[in-house]
């Protein structure tokens, strides 16, 4: 166990160089700088004076290693666009895309697994057909498209759901404001990720059906619910397990998208705002923390992957 | 005699491309109480798609019963429903299978697939459960059950796991065993030990053992009657002895001649019968053995042999009084057979 671990504590140690040393030359080498977002009666001296501020007139090398030598002592540094600390922003904005996402990972996971045995079983059927055209549909519309329609019928149409906001928090929350703005989201969200998981299931679970283990336990007796919802099921959600930690990346850009069109201030519009403003410190900042985030979602799913399957050697 | 298991004139099949394809085509058979009888014949010829109707399996697997009669204790299985079906697989009748390495489920204990077995069919708490899975593993031979139980089917040998499918198969004292192949992925070694075992528990417990087999030398080891098959149809059956002294069907002759001595080198056959079985698309008319046969005249190739009685024994082939009158079903000495008894 302890090995396992320090093993992928080293993975993501590389990791995690590889993502901000490309992300620090990537946002480098954009056209623009702090300075450019400047007002435009700025004088050439007041932005050669904010430049060397920012200590953007060294190398990017010497400003690379620079950030790397504070972010490993836990220092962040100071967002350029709101002079605050670039971990009270992101601490701000993380529990909304928290919010967020585990609501849809929750409702993902449930649904998905539901329709994919569902459409197992019922192989061939309406059923099966209907949970198929869904998917498909979900896979390829896009998820700004659907958002609008969405936000076109419910909100301005109909006037049920608010179109933006995360609603009111704090002293004056109200379990119906927060749930009415939560619905929208999640549902566009949700759409990213349940299709796959409902056909990954369904496939799994038609796999294992052929399976000689499971003539074996219609051999012993079992009633048919046993056969399925015990033996097939068992199996067939071991790699359902494992495309979940596949998702994480693909939630995550979601995120992005939806925090954008419902105007949700999350971490997905914190970092849109960021990069347009050219805050370097808080576009790394919310790098590194996305890339901890999916290693330890990752580790996680291996974590659960090796408990439900005895043939993984148990860390 | 007390009959425990009679089939009449069963067809099973398949809805393929081109139709409805009978995988078994019009077989009867009976077997009395307390006796092994094995079914041989080559790969393809209807032999675990029998034993899967017995068990009403088929139909799990896109297979119909479309014609016929299973009578087992006297009861029609074929009109059984689904749920008196399922109270007679695993407690009255049995079965194991081919592939020992893949029949038990991954993620669950051996302990776990045996006890499962006896609680499907007896109202017992989970700890007797888990005590009369002891008592089976150590029956069927498995040394240290207590840790065995704990076990996952992974960390054990196919011998082992085949142990452990007879362990599941006996939860209920069966009075039929239906064991489909069961030593073929095994090796030498182990299939004389897993047949030992199979030996052991019908004399124990007279329990009848329909056991299939494409090896002619394990029925010859094994059964008392041989049902010979060819083609989704019943070409021979006769005791074991009468077989070896003496086949009635050149196909029988053809599976005996292809048997390698006993101290020969094992899986390399002799002689082997020429040509290949047919596919369930393109059976043959007349005779079904017709295209392989040395002895076929025309009226193989237009007219069917029906199976019939001649003395104890039941042959389907036009020609057999002639083949005997004339030593022509004799087996030659070099094809070997030297077989023991
Ligand atoms: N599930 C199935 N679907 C279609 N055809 C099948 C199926 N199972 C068996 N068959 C066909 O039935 C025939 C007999 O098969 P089988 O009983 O398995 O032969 P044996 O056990 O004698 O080797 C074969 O031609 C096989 O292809
Ligand atoms: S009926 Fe004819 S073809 Fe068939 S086994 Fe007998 S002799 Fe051969
Ligand atoms: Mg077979």
């Amino acid at each position: 166990m302890l090995r396992f671990l320090l093993n992928r504590l080293g993975q993501s140690v590389v990791l995690l160089l590889i993502v901000t040393v490309i992300t620090f030359f990537l946002i480098n080498l954009a056209p623009g700088g702090p300075a450019s977002t400047m007002r435009m009666e700025a004088s050439p001296e007041e932005r050669q004076a904010m430049i060397e501020k920012l200590g953007l007139d060294q190398p990017i090398y010497v400003r690379y290693i620079d950030w790397i030598t504070h972010a490993v002592q836990g220092d962040l540094g100071i967002s350029f666009t709101s002079s605050e600390p670039v971990i009270q922003r992101i601490s701000e904005r993380l529990p909304y895309t928290i919010e967020l996402t585990v609501f849809t990972i929750v409702i993902s996971v449930i649904v998905g697994i539901l329709l994919g045995v569902l459409s197992a079983i019922k192989r061939g059927k309406a059923q099966d057909h209907i949970i198929n055209f869904m998917s498909v549909i979900g896979l390829s519309v896009p998820a700004f498209w659907l958002g609008l329609m969405l936000i076109l019928l419910f909100s301005i149409t109909l006037g049920w759901l608010p179109s933006s906001g995360v609603g009111s928090r704090g002293a004056d929350f109200d379990l119906w404001g927060w749930i009415s703005h939560l619905i929208l989201p999640v549902l566009i969200l949700t759409t990213t990720v349940l299709p796959n998981i409902v056909r990954f299931t369904r496939s799994s679970m038609l796999e294992v059906i052929s399976q000689n283990y499971i003539r074996t336990v219609r051999a012993k007796g079992a009633k048919e619910s046993i056969v399925l919802y015990v033996h097939a099921l068992r199996n067939a959600l071991i790699p359902v397990v494992t495309i979940i930690g596949v998702l994480i990346p693909r939630l995550l850009s979601g995120a992005v998208i939806t925090e954008a069109i419902f105007g949700w201030t999350g971490i997905g519009t914190l970092i849109i705002e960021a990069a347009r403003g050219r805050d370097y410190p808080l576009v790394m900042g919310v790098t590194v923390m996305i890339t901890i985030v999916v290693v330890v979602c990752n580790l996680f799913v291996d974590l659960v992957y090796s408990r439900i399957d005895p043939r993984v050697k148990n860390v | 005699m007390d009959k425990i298991l009679e089939v009449k004139s069963l067809v099973t099949g398949y809805q393929g491309k081109e139709g409805f394809v009978r995988a078994v085509d019009g077989v009867s058979f009976d077997i009395n109480r307390g006796e092994t009888i094995c079914i041989v014949g080559e790969s393809g010829s209807g032999k675990s798609v029998t034993s899967m109707s017995i068990m009403r399996l088929v139909e799990y697997e896109n297979g119909r019963i479309i014609d016929g009669e299973i009578k087992f204790n006297g009861e029609e299985l074929t009109t059984k429903n689904t749920e008196e079906m399922r109270r007679i697989r695993g407690s009255k009748i049995s079965m194991i299978f081919q592939e020992p390495l893949t029949a038990l489920n991954p993620v669950f204990t051996i302990g776990k697939q045996i006890s499962e077995a006896i609680l499907f069919h007896h109202s017992l708490g989970k700890k007797e459960a888990w005590q009369r899975a002891e008592e089976l593993v150590r029956l069927v031979g498995i040394s240290d059950p207590q840790a065995r139980l704990k076990q996952y089917p992974h960390e054990l040998s196919g011998g082992m796991r085949q142990r452990v499918m007879i362990a599941i198969a006996l939860a209920s004292e069966p009075d039929l065993l239906i064991a489909d192949e069961p030593t073929t992925a095994l090796d030498v070694t182990i299939e004389a030990q897993i047949l030992e075992l199979l030996r052991k528990l019908r004399q124990e417990r007279n329990m009848s053992i329909l056991l299939i087999t494409h090896d002619i030398g394990v029925a010859a080891e094994m059964a008392d009657r041989i049902i010979i098959m060819y083609a989704g149809k019943v070409m021979e059956i006769a005791n074991t002895k009468d077989i070896f002294d003496q086949p009635f069907h050149p196909y029988s002759k053809g599976l005996l001649e292809s048997v390698p001595k006993m101290n020969g080198e094992r899986g390399v056959p002799l002689k082997s019968i020429k040509g290949s079985i047919p596919s369930l698309n393109e059976i043959p008319s007349g005779c079904r053995f017709s295209p392989r046969c040395p002895f076929a005249t025309d009226k193989c190739h237009t007219e069917e042999p029906l199976l019939e009685m001649r003395g104890d024994r039941q042959v389907a082939c036009w020609h057999v009084d002639y083949l005997i009158e004339n030593n022509l079903l004799q087996i030659e000495e070099e094809g070997g057979v030297s077989i023991e008894f």
